[in-house]
This record gives C-alpha cells, sequence and structure tokens, in this order.
C-alpha cells in the first residue's frame, strides 16, 4: 500500500516548517511532527505569566532569507518584522555610546569618544559592506564539497570562486584576516573606543563558546552587514507577536499549502531497513512511514538519539559527537512594571533630547562596556561557571509592538552569555536562581530601578533550553558557528549537503550549512536537495 | 509665510528632523523622526496620530443641503444616512473630476464637507436659490488622524461614549475628556482608524489628552511620508499625484473621468440630475481606455536590473509621486504615479495609469527603473487594488 505521505519532516522549528512547506510547494505530501504542544521550536513565544508575551527562546529575526519570505509569501501569513533601529552601550562610569539608525547621529556618538574612529567607522562599514555582499550569496548557496571530484562540487566551486574573483584585492585580504583573527583582534586593527569595540565584538561571541579574544570569533562581525543589504526585506527586527509570530506564519503557509502539522507527537526513532530510512516510530507507540524523511533536529539528536548508531559508518557517528555543540548562553525574560532608567539616561539626554531615553529603549541594550568586561565574562565560563558579570543583549518587546504585555506594562527580554551547559557541580534550581540573581545584580548596577519594577522572572539555564527545545547542550544554534563547523564541514565532512549516510532520509536544521539565526536557508535549500534527488 | 497649525505649539517641538513639507497653504511635519519607519509601523501596528488640520471643510446646512450636495456630488447623498459619511468625487460639466473628499451627515440638514482643494466658490455657484448656508470652516476647525489597530482603545479611554459602536464610515458627537468633538470612522491609511474634528480652541488640549491616553499603546505622532506609504498600500488617490483636478488640467488629455481612477462605483446615474451626468453616462456607454490598477513589481527582475550594475535594489524609503512610464514589450501603455516599497506586504508596489486592453488583471508588464542613470525595465503584474486590506478596517 502506498504511503499516505511522501515525506515526514521531524520537528516542527522554523526549518522543519519551511523545509515541508517547499517540499508541499512541489506537490509533495508531507507530515511535520512536532514534540511540543505548539510549533515554532526555539522560535516560539509564550504566555508565561499572565497578560505577558514573551519570546522565549529566539528573540531578534536576523538574516530570515528574503526569498524564503517571497516564495512562501509569509506576509500574507501575517509575518511582520518591526524595526530596532538602534543600540544603546551603558558603561560602568554611567556614560554611553549608542549606535542610531542615522547614520550622521552614529558619527555624533562615536566623535565624542574618538574622533579618529568617528572617521574610521565609515571606512569599516564601507569594507564590512563589501565583503558581506561577497559572502552573502553562500547562504543561499549549497556547500561544494573541495575533495569531491564531481562536476557538480566543482562547478559550484568555480561559482564560490567568481564571487571572490570580483572583489578588490583589499577586501580579499581583509576577509582572510576576518576569517581568522579573533573578534578582539580585528576590531583593535581599526578602533580605539572601549565601549565601542566592546559592543561589537560582542556579535562574535553570541552562540559559542569563545571569547571574544579567541581566533575565529572576527567573521561573525560580517552577519550585521549583511541583513543591510537584505535592508527592504528587513532581515534584522522583531517579529510582530514575538519569535512566535515568525514560526506561526511559516506553519500558516505550510498549511495552506497542505502540509499537515502534528502537534505532541514526539518522535522516538527513525525507521531503517537496509540502510534506507523509511519511517519514524512515536513515542506513543505509533509508526508511520513515507518515501522521505527529514530531520530538523540538531545533528547529535538526530544521528546519536533518533537513529541506530549501527546503521551509520563509525567516521561519520564520530564525526558527529566531535560536533561542538556547547551550550553558553540563557535567557532571562521579566515582567516589568515600568521601565528601566538607566544612570546613564542623564549623559544621554544631556548629548541629545529629552527623548533620546525612548528612544535608546525602543533598541537594544547592549551590556558590553569594554573587550575586557567580556573575556572576563568569558574566564568564568572557561572553568565551569556561569559569568558573575554577564555579557547581555536585551530589548524590551512590549515597546516595539504594545501586544506583548497589558497597557502601560512591559517585557524584557534578556540574552545572557556565558553560562555554561556543563556547570561545575551541575545545574538544579537552585544554582538557576542564582545565575538569574547574577543577571539582575549585574542590570542593576546600570539600571538601579530594575530589581522593584520586576513582576515575574523567567530564568532559562543552556539546561532548562535543552529541556525544552530538545537543542543539545542548549546551543542555541543547534551546533556552533565556529569556522570549523561550517560551510562543506557543517555537520561533518562530506554530509554537508544536507544529505545522510542513510539513504531517504535528510537533514535540514541549523545544524546544516548556513546554520544559525532565524535564516530558515537550511530548511529551503535541503527541500531544493531532496527534490533534485527524486529526478 | 505658511500658517501654522492649531497643534503647532505641540508638534514643533516633535518635529526632530525639522522635515517640513506643505499641504494647503500650511506648515505640515514629514516626519518627525529623521526617517518615517517607525510612523509607518505605528500606523499598522499600533495607533499614530496626524495632524489634518490642512484639509479643507465646510458646513452646508439648510433645508436644501441634501440637494446641493446631491447636485453637486456623483455619489447619491440623498442616501447619506444621518451620523453616515460617504467618500465621493465631484465633477465638472464634462464629468471630468475635480477633487474628492468627504460628505458627512451629522443631522437631517447639516453636512461637514472636506477636500483636498479649495470648494467654497464651487459649491456657492451651485447653491444659488437654495435654501442652505456654505460656511468655510478650514480654518476654524482643527483636525486630527487617529489611525491604526489600538487607535479604538486609546479613544475609548478618553470618550463619554463607547466608540466601540461606531461602524466603519459613521460619525458622531464625542465629548471627549471635556472637550466637545466629532469622530468619524474615516482616514487615509486602509486601517482601523477615526478622524477627530473640533474647534481650534479645543486643539492643543486634545492633542495632549490623546497622546496621554495613548501613551501605553504606543501612539506616535506621523507625518505625511509615512501617510503616503500607507495610502499607496490602500489603493486611495492622491489629487494632483495620481490625477489632475480638471480645474488645473493645462490640456485635455491630464483630466480625469472617476470610470479612469477606478472611482466609477462612486457615480450613481439612476439618481436625480447631477452635475457632469450627461456626460458620465456617455463615459460609461463608451467605456474608458484608462484604468486606475496596481502594479506588483516583480523582485527577482528587480534584483536582476541592479545586478547588471553590480547593485542591490534600493527601493526602501520613502514613496515616490514621479510619473514613470510602463510599456507592454516594448509599447508605452501607461505610467506610474506613485510608488513604494510596502514594508508589510514586502513588496515594491505601483499605482498606475493604464490603456486598455493592457491593464486587466494579470497582465504581464514592464515598468521603468533608473538604475546607474540608466532606464531599465522590470517585470511587473496588474493586480487589483487595495493592495493591503486588514479586516480591522471595517471591523
Amino acid at each position: 500500500m502506498a504511503n499516505p505521505f511522501d515525506v515526514i519532516v521531524i520537528g516542527g522549528g522554523h526549518n522543519g516548517l519551511i523545509n515541508a512547506a517547499y517540499l508541499a510547494r512541489a506537490r509533495k505530501k508531507v507530515m511535520v511532527l512536532e514534540r511540543r504542544h505548539l510549533v515554532g521550536g526555539a522560535a516560539v513565544t509564550e504566555e508565561i505569566f499572565p497578560g505577558y508575551k514573551f519570546s522565549e527562546f529566539s528573540y531578534v529575526v536576523s538574516l530570515l532569507r528574503p526569498e524564503i519570505i517571497r516564495e512562501l509569501e509569509l506576509a500574507k501569513h501575517g509575518l511582520e518584522i518591526l524595526p530596532l533601529p538602534s543600540t544603546f552601550t551603558p558603561t560602568l562610569d554611567h556614560d554611553y555610546i549608542a549606535f542610531w539608525d542615522d547614520h550622521d547621529e552614529t558619527r555624533r556618538e562615536i566623535y565624542r569618544h574618538s574622533p579618529h574612529d568617528a572617521d574610521a567607522y565609515d571606512d569599516y562599514g564601507f569594507q564590512m559592506y563589501q565583503m558581506a555582499k561577497a559572502i552573502r550569496p553562500i547562504l543561499s548557496m549549497i556547500p561544494p564539497d573541495p575533495a569531491a571530484l564531481s562536476f557538480t562540487e566543482l562547478r559550484r566551486l568555480l561559482q564560490l570562486g567568481q564571487f571572490a574573483r570580483s572583489l578588490p584585492e583589499k577586501t580579499i585580504y581583509q576577509l582572510y584576516k576576518l576569517m581568522t583573527m579573533s573578534a578582539a583582534d580585528f576590531l583593535d586593527e581599526w578602533f580605539d573606543c572601549v565601549p565601542l569595540k566592546g559592543t561589537k565584538t560582542a556579535s562574535g561571541i553570541i552562540g559559542t563558546f569563545m571569547g571574544p579574544r579567541s581566533p575565529g570569533t572576527a567573521y561573525v562581525l560580517l552577519h550585521h552587514y549583511m541583513g543591510e543589504i537584505d535592508g527592504a526585506f528587513r532581515a534584522w527586527g522583531f517579529a510582530k507577536g514575538g519569535t512566535g509570530g515568525v514560526s506561526e506564519a511559516i506553519a500558516s503557509s505550510a498549511r495552506a499549502l497542505g502540509v499537515e502539522i502534528r502537534l505532541s507527537a514526539p518522535v522516538s526513532r527513525v525507521i531503517v531497513r537496509n540502510g534506507r530510512a523509511v519511517g519514524v516510530a512515536l513515542e506513543n507507540g505509533d509508526d508511520l512511514y513515507a518515501d522521505t524523511i527529514v530531520s530538523s533536529l540538531d545533528p547529535k539528536r538526530t544521528f546519536l538519539k533518533l537513529v541506530d548508531e549501527k546503521e551509520l559508518p563509525d567516521d561519520f557517528v564520530d564525526s558527529i559527537r566531535r560536533f561542538k555543540t556547547r551550550g553558553s548562553s540563557g535567557k532571562v525574560n521579566l515582567a516589568l512594571s515600568e521601565l528601566p532608567r538607566f544612570a546613564a539616561f542623564e549623559s544621554l539626554v544631556r548629548h541629545n533630547d529629552s527623548a533620546a531615553p525612548m528612544r535608546a529603549l525602543r533598541g537594544a541594550v547592549s551590556i558590553s562596556p569594554s573587550i575586557e568586561y567580556i573575556e572576563r565574562a568569558f574566564d568564568d565560563a572557561k572553568y565551569g561557571n556561569f559569568s558573575q558579570r554577564p555579557y547581555m543583549d536585551m530589548i524590551i518587546p512590549s515597546l516595539i509592538d504594545p501586544q506583548m504585555a497589558p497597557p502601560g506594562k512591559h517585557v524584557m527580554s534578556i540574552f545572557v552569555q556565558y553560562a555554561p551547559y556543563n556547570l561545575n557541580g551541575g545545574w538544579n534550581d537552585a544554582r538557576r536562581e542564582a545565575f538569574g540573581d547574577a543577571v539582575i545584580n549585574t542590570l542593576a548596577e546600570f539600571a538601579p530601578n530594575i530589581k522593584s519594577a520586576i513582576l515575574h522572572r523567567q530564568v532559562l539555564t543552556p539546561w532548562d533550553v535543552e529541556e525544552i527545545t530538545g537543542l543539545t547542550e542548549g546551543n542555541i544554534f543547534a551546533g556552533e558557528l565556529a569556522l570549523h563547523q561550517l560551510f562543506f564541514l557543517r555537520p561533518a565532512p562530506r554530509w554537508g549537503s544536507y544529505r545522510t549516510p542513510l539513504r531517504h532520509f535528510y537533514q535540514c536544521g541549523s545544524g546544516t550549512h548556513p546554520g544559525g539565526g532565524i535564516m530558515g536557508a537550511g530548511g529551503r535549500l535541503a527541500a531544493l536537495e531532496i527534490l533534485k534527488d527524486e529526478k | 509665510m505658511l500658517r501654522h497649525t492649531p497643534f503647532h505649539s505641540r508638534t514643533a517641538p516633535l518635529c526632530e528632523g525639522q522635515n517640513w513639507r506643505r499641504w494647503a497653504g500650511y506648515l505640515a511635519a514629514g516626519s518627525y523622526e529623521l526617517t518615517h519607519e517607525r510612523e509607518y509601523w505605528a500606523i499598522r501596528n499600533a495607533a499614530a496620530l496626524l495632524d489634518v488640520t490642512p484639509l479643507y471643510k465646510y458646513v452646508v446646512q439648510g433645508p436644501d443641503a441634501a440637494r446641493v450636495l446631491n447636485h453637486i456630488m456623483t455619489r447619491d447623498i440623498a442616501k447619506c444616512a444621518v451620523g453616515q459619511v460617504m467618500y465621493t468625487p465631484w465633477c465638472d460639466d464634462d464629468g471630468k473630476v475635480l477633487d474628492d473628499g468627504t460628505v458627512h451627515r451629522r443631522a437631517e440638514d447639516l453636512f461637514f464637507v472636506t477636500s483636498a482643494d479649495p470648494n467654497y466658490l464651487w459649491f456657492c455657484e451651485n447653491a444659488q436659490g437654495m435654501r442652505v448656508t456654505i460656511e468655510d470652516v478650514s480654518d476654524a476647525t482643527a483636525a486630527l488622524s487617529l489611525q491604526g489597530p489600538n487607535s479604538r482603545k486609546i479613544l475609548n479611554r478618553l470618550a463619554a461614549g463607547i466608540l466601540d459602536g461606531l461602524g466603519y464610515f459613521r460619525t458622531t458627537p464625542m465629548q471627549l475628556r471635556e472637550l466637545p468633538t466629532v469622530i468619524s470612522r474615516t482616514g487615509y491609511t486602509g486601517d482601523l482608524g477615526y478622524e477627530i474634528w473640533t474647534e481650534n480652541q479645543y486643539a492643543e488640549p486634545l492633542w495632549d489628552a490623546l497622546m496621554q491616553a495613548g501613551e501605553d499603546y504606543g501612539i506616535t505622532p506621523m507625518g505625511i511620508l509615512a501617510l503616503d506609504v500607507a495610502r499607496i498600500e490602500a489603493g486611495l488617490i492622491l489629487i494632483e499625484t495620481d490625477y489632475t483636478s480638471a480645474r488645473r488640467a493645462r490640456i485635455e488629455g491630464q483630466k480625469s473621468s472617476p470610470y479612469e481612477i477606478n472611482l466609477g462605483w462612486t457615480v450613481n446615474l439612476d439618481k436625480g440630475n447631477f452635475i457632469g451626468k450627461r456626460a458620465l453616462a456617455q463615459h460609461k456607454k463608451r467605456g474608458s481606455d484608462w484604468q486606475f490598477v496596481g502594479l506588483d513589481v516583480d523582485w527577482v527582475a528587480l534584483e536582476n536590473v541592479y545586478a547588471q550594475e553590480g547593485l542591490h535594489p534600493a527601493v526602501a524609503g520613502p514613496a515616490w509621486r514621479q510619473s514613470t512610464p510602463v510599456y507592454a514589450d516594448d509599447k508605452w501603455v501607461g505610467y506610474g504615479s506613485s510608488g513604494c516599497w510596502s514594508p508589510i506586504l514586502k513588496k515594491y508596489i505601483v499605482l498606475a495609469h493604464i490603456q486598455a486592453p493592457y491593464n486587466e488583471i494579470g497582465t504581464n508588464l514592464n515598468l521603468e527603473v533608473t538604475v546607474e542613470h540608466k532606464r531599465k525595465q522590470a517585470a511587473a503584474t496588474v493586480v487589483k487594488t487595495p493592495f493591503y486590506d486588514p479586516a480591522r478596517k471595517k471591523k
């Protein structure tokens, strides 16, 4: 008897849903199986405290591919990405640096700290833009395998070479530096201003188990500039209704294309026969069969938990075991009775106007006063502790989308790094609260009213992230975004093209190229490869 | 000197970028912030407050008021119930559009009329011998437009009555705190929204009350740049941009009948005689060569056109208002009159005048795009307007 479904996608996160939608668009009958009661994976909005909606895990949309927005008609299905126009970094001496969406305003803020940096910032931006322009096509291409000598792979390599060839010589050298240096060293070549460098390096370490002085952290600096190229589509911003709004839009599009999404349906294993995936076994005892099985879960969960190791080549299993998924960050979500008042606001008003604090709060607030501050935060984690004074990236969604909290009240999302998954002594309730206290105490140094404003606090450690979303070790990118785990090496050598050692079994999550953030590229590219194999 | 509206003491300090525009002899904020983007999103996602005082406003009163207006307007004003508002154009004897605006029936024999251009003389001339008085209240009436999904919640905070009962295109007198106003559920954004009319003396406290009540709902002062994007998404026509008033047209070809600018639905040929009726009946019978339609510009085509010069499409920003040629293959078949990147639809959209037979929905055309000083063409499809039409607008 023919299977009722052509494809079963395991996991209803954004990549799983995108993958399913693209397959359905090619007239496949697709079912998505989601373990939880709601779609989204790590991109969910939940009303944790009555009336207050939290973007529980992932909190901004970054680099969601414009072709996905367009091809899946996500705007029609309710996707709205609202601007997050600025970044405000208070410093410990109650000064600040701010990056506004107006170029001249930002220049003036930097000039106040360093006239040299104000000019360098323009040159830096120009260089980064040029490089981002060259790198950007990689986000939408299947990684070529340089070791494989097939015609297809060579053609892809050639394409890559053409991108690089179009760059001026100077940009190529910069690109090489960017790929090999630490974010701190790279920025030291350009800037003097301490909080500027602190804030810029922060983007290089998010989601990694590295510090700003660790080599290989520089290239992530490019991501911001890639977002700029997609400017009109607003690849960087806050989704209306929280991050779950993105998942809901994708799910709505998928359903409209005929995808069946089954919630509260955890998969226990992939059924394999003669080296071919033929179906999945659910935890409730049901077996479901389909011609093709796709996993959107992270590589470790996919290959070490869902599939019997005996079915896979040893070297592949070894590679997956070595795939680094060290969780390094946590999340603190707050319900607030009033907005935080940063001590630096006095200086902000003096250098701008009385409206500036509200403008600052409508953007991101970054606790990254210096590279040293972040490196010290990393030092704690290196030895198995959470940072006593962590790096934090905060947004106040209720100021951007008023429906996130009751009128006059607010929600605040705090991304916190570092919080190692393998904490000395392990995580427990007391350690979780101690971590939460460290976050609030640090924040109170910058915004003294924060403690009295808190109505409810949700603290999520990497352990909690793993428990709730299933991401191994709570790694937010489903595998660290380190150079040795990118492109044709993501997640394992020879298997960077969404295929797996098992026939009819594919992977499409953030653990595949290009990975990380709410990009969705993995889900889309995997679908295109699956369809190609069918021909 | 350009006049200040009665809200100027409030709007001027907020106009951070000093981005002032001219509107009917008044200073009007283009955008309050340095870009209009957040103001745009307030319309679609929270609430935006726009000073619309520069509109021309008339009170038409008397036993013959309905008859007079019905003689001027193309819609059947006799059918306009007390408490109802009708959007309508009005034409000259040749059936060519002079202006468009709203007619609010505030009482059996009391109408309030808004327009884009001055119409006092036109209305008076067409009321001669009738039992009616026409008063130009343009400068005496302050007006604010509160638009967006949270607009009703904000007004409910202030209203003695509850706004929930006020239907789409309905109007009612309403005490906002202690301020006497008239509210109409109208606007120029294609979203849930209201316009609030009051005497100048209440302008400042009205602004303050709305801003205060709206704070928790994300109220944002909005300039006309954000409005322009929203009205294009809503497919709403703008005089002197999308059509030329028959009063100002230098040549016959610049004039438009309502049928040519997608306003055929406003022409009621079954009612009694009215200005332009005979010509309009002929227009209708003959059919019109021109249609006012939407164009959805193909993004991949646009990317390709820019890529020829090594660039990425640069389309975000304010709406444009230059006439832009549209082709079918290499034949000129019409022109876009305004267009913009729609942030909510994530599409590049254009309002365009296209000749038959190229104005059928689904027709593939080409829009001229200038990239690096070179004229190029990007594929575009004729689509229905409005481009954006949220259910909450009428709910």
